[in-house]
């Protein structure tokens, strides 16, 4: 899916939420990306299934990405994580535990160790109570979409503005 | 994990554990014991938990095999559907020829090219070098990695544009395709192709300069041979040994058993054993059908007509790889749009089989359908069940070889050997557990 601005210059903020809705929590990548294309028309929404290859090539040339997804953690269901990627390598085994050998954290890791990473790279997890098979989320998960999506809202803002400020258009 | 500063000699038994082997796809751990300096067992243990789809099949109409299938596995989707179109197919006892037969190599292609170049550049290629991952492998051989990476888009590519997404897709159907792509739509694709055709050849080139372990076993490759083109749908399946049988006979040939320690049936030929499916099988039967371009690139590498060495298996890859990119040229560029996207596929009472090629190797599927086109029984055989046993014997080759090395480069030596086999234990059935036992006081009970 995708949404919001699309052209042939690539997006000044891109938000790709990650996951499988049909795996309990772990749509829940997915959930936020809906709500934020309905929400904020000026910036471009992906989902994505986790594949680490096609993630490397849809932020490409992109300044602020913002990844939305699952993490495992010893935190409570519904705990909201910020990692910013653009800072250092993230914790080992913090993504969401995928069946593909090359997923979020490797494509990051490899996209930086090559110099393509994004000028800004943010991670939004959440702490999963279930990944079994199922399309709902958790009551404490579907509680964390809300306060996110204010989050996201609240970072796209300041870097529109920080943009402005500096003479973009 | 034994005391690195004991000495060997003083050991009677040796235990090398690793706890999940990365860079495989699905669940699995490899045990190896050692006593007194003999290697006395290997198994490799697939833990994935099994998922019953052929039990899940049973029930359901004919037209869903190809979606539920296409489920078993993120990375060979399209060959899970191909199987089951051409065994509901069969079944049905419809043939589906013409452009749509061509679409279905194309799709093939795409599917070919982005499991075997993630395979040789993101899992194996860093075996060989010494690095821990791609990613450590990246920071030195950049550019290389970059082309891998555009290589595995235009592979995902051919599979977005005729299957409708680039994992799982939703555009094949029993008697060929939903929407059928018009001719300008696949010449778009023609440009990158013709990258990929060049880029496939240095890949080869370059993979050919690894330095590869002096180590061939006496294999029984299986492989379709199709009498003209090199196979990825028809054929007959053929054996480096005396096998030649049609498809509808594979279980006359091949029995599948359940061992204690893997999830995954464990395959073998009848009164054969052991035998060895995926690229290199299939080049060592079919390397005649290869284009010339193919044929002159892998002798340029170093490989002859057939190729017994399990580690070569990134330089086949690599081979299956530029004919796939020349391969869909080809189809592309004699395309002509067919006037219906598939062919009527009625309900009809029966029993068919299928067998594709699956980048890893054969996959056979076989149902049996009631009168209504219900699926009554349903096997699925996948190309990392089969090769499971040659997958132990080589490890029983190998290891005594690398008794000397300590239990982290032994682990090392043994995780590449694996990796030959590309192995999908998600199919068979994510990381992979490997214990080597060389016990003495200081292994790990």
């Amino acid at each position: 899916m995708t949404s919001g601005r699309c052209g042939s210059e690539p997006p000044a903020v891109l938000v790709i939420g990650v996951g499988n809705a049909w795996r309990g929590d772990d749509g829940f990548g997915l959930v936020v990306a809906e709500a934020l294309a309905d929400s904020l028309p000026e910036v471009a929404v992906k989902t994505a299934s986790g594949d680490g290859a096609a993630l490397m090539s849809e932020w490409e040339g992109a300044e602020l990405v913002i990844i939305v997804d699952a993490v495992r953690s010893g935190a409570a269901p519904g705990t909201l994580h910020r990692l910013d990627a653009s800072a250092g390598p993230l914790p080992p085994d913090s993504l969401r535990c995928s069946s593909h050998a090359f997923g979020v954290a490797e494509a990051i890791e490899l996209s930086r160790a090559l110099g393509t990473m994004p000028r800004r790279l943010v991670v939004h997890g959440v702490s999963g109570q279930t990944f079994a098979a199922g399309t709902d989320l958790s009551p404490p998960v579907r509680d964390a979409v809300g306060p996110l999506l204010k989050r996201i809202r609240d970072e796209v803002a300041a870097l529109t503005l920080a943009r402005e400020s500096a003479g973009h258009r | 994990m034994t005391d690195a500063n004991m000495p060997r000699t003083a050991r009677t038994t040796r235990t090398i554990r690793c706890d999940y082997l990365a860079r495989v796809e699905g669940e699995g751990a490899l045990y190896v014991r050692i006593r007194d300096g003999c290697l006395q067992d290997v198994k490799l243990k697939i833990f994935e938990p099994p998922r019953f789809f052929e039990a899940l099949l049973r029930g359901r109409r004919h037209l869903e095999a190809p979606d539920i299938t296409a489920r078993i596995c993120g990375i060979c989707p399209v060959a899970y559907q191909m199987s089951a179109c051409h065994a509901i197919e069969n079944a049905l006892g419809i043939t589906v020829g013409g452009p749509l037969r061509e679409l279905r190599r194309l799709l093939y292609c795409g599917e070919w090219i982005e499991s075997h170049v993630l395979h040789v550049f993101m899992l194996h290629a860093p075996d060989f070098l010494g690095y821990e991952s791609a990613i450590h492998m990246a920071r030195d051989h950049g550019d290389l990695v970059q082309m891998g990476l555009r290589l595995k888009k235009i592979g995902n590519d051919i599979g977005a544009l005729l299957g409708g997404r680039e994992i799982h897709p939703i555009n094949v159907r029993v008697g060929g395709f939903y929407r059928v792509p018009e001719r300008r739509e696949l010449q778009r694709l023609v440009e990158d192709l013709t990258w990929a055709c060049d880029a496939a050849e240095k890949a080869a080139r370059w993979v050919a300069t690894l330095p590869f372990p002096d180590f061939e076993q006496d294999y029984e490759y299986v492989a379709l041979r199709h009498p003209a083109e090199y196979p990825f749908n028809e054929g007959r399946l053929v054996s480096s040994g005396a096998l030649d049988i049609a498809v509808s006979e594979y279980e006359q040939c091949f029995v599948e058993e359940h061992v204690a320690h893997s999830n995954a049936l464990h395959s073998a030929m009848r009164g054969r054993g052991a035998y060895f499916v995926g690229p290199l099988a299939r080049y060592s039967l079919n390397f005649a059908r290869l284009t010339a371009r193919a044929q002159h690139v892998a002798r340029a590498c170093g490989l002859g007509e057939t190729c017994w060495n399990p580690f070569q298996s990134i330089i086949v890859r690599c081979i299956e790889t530029l004919y796939a990119c020349e391969e869909a040229l080809r189809i592309i560029a004699s395309y002509e749009r067919p006037e219906r996207p598939f062919v009527d596929a009625p309900a009809f009472p029966g029993r068919g089989f299928g067998c594709t090629e699956a980048p890893r190797g054969i996959l056979y599927h076989r149902y049996q359908l009631a009168d209504d086109g219900t699926i009554t029984d349903a096997r699925i055989v996948p190309p990392t069940a089969q090769n499971q046993k040659t997958i132990e014997n080589d490890l029983r080759g190998l290891v005594p070889r690398y008794l000397d090395l300590s239990d982290s480069e032994l682990q090392w030596r043994c995780e590449q050997a694996i990796r030959n086999y590309d192995p999908c234990i998600s199919c068979a059935t994510h990381f992979l557990r490997l214990d080597v036992d060389r016990g003495g006081a200081a292994a790990v009970p």
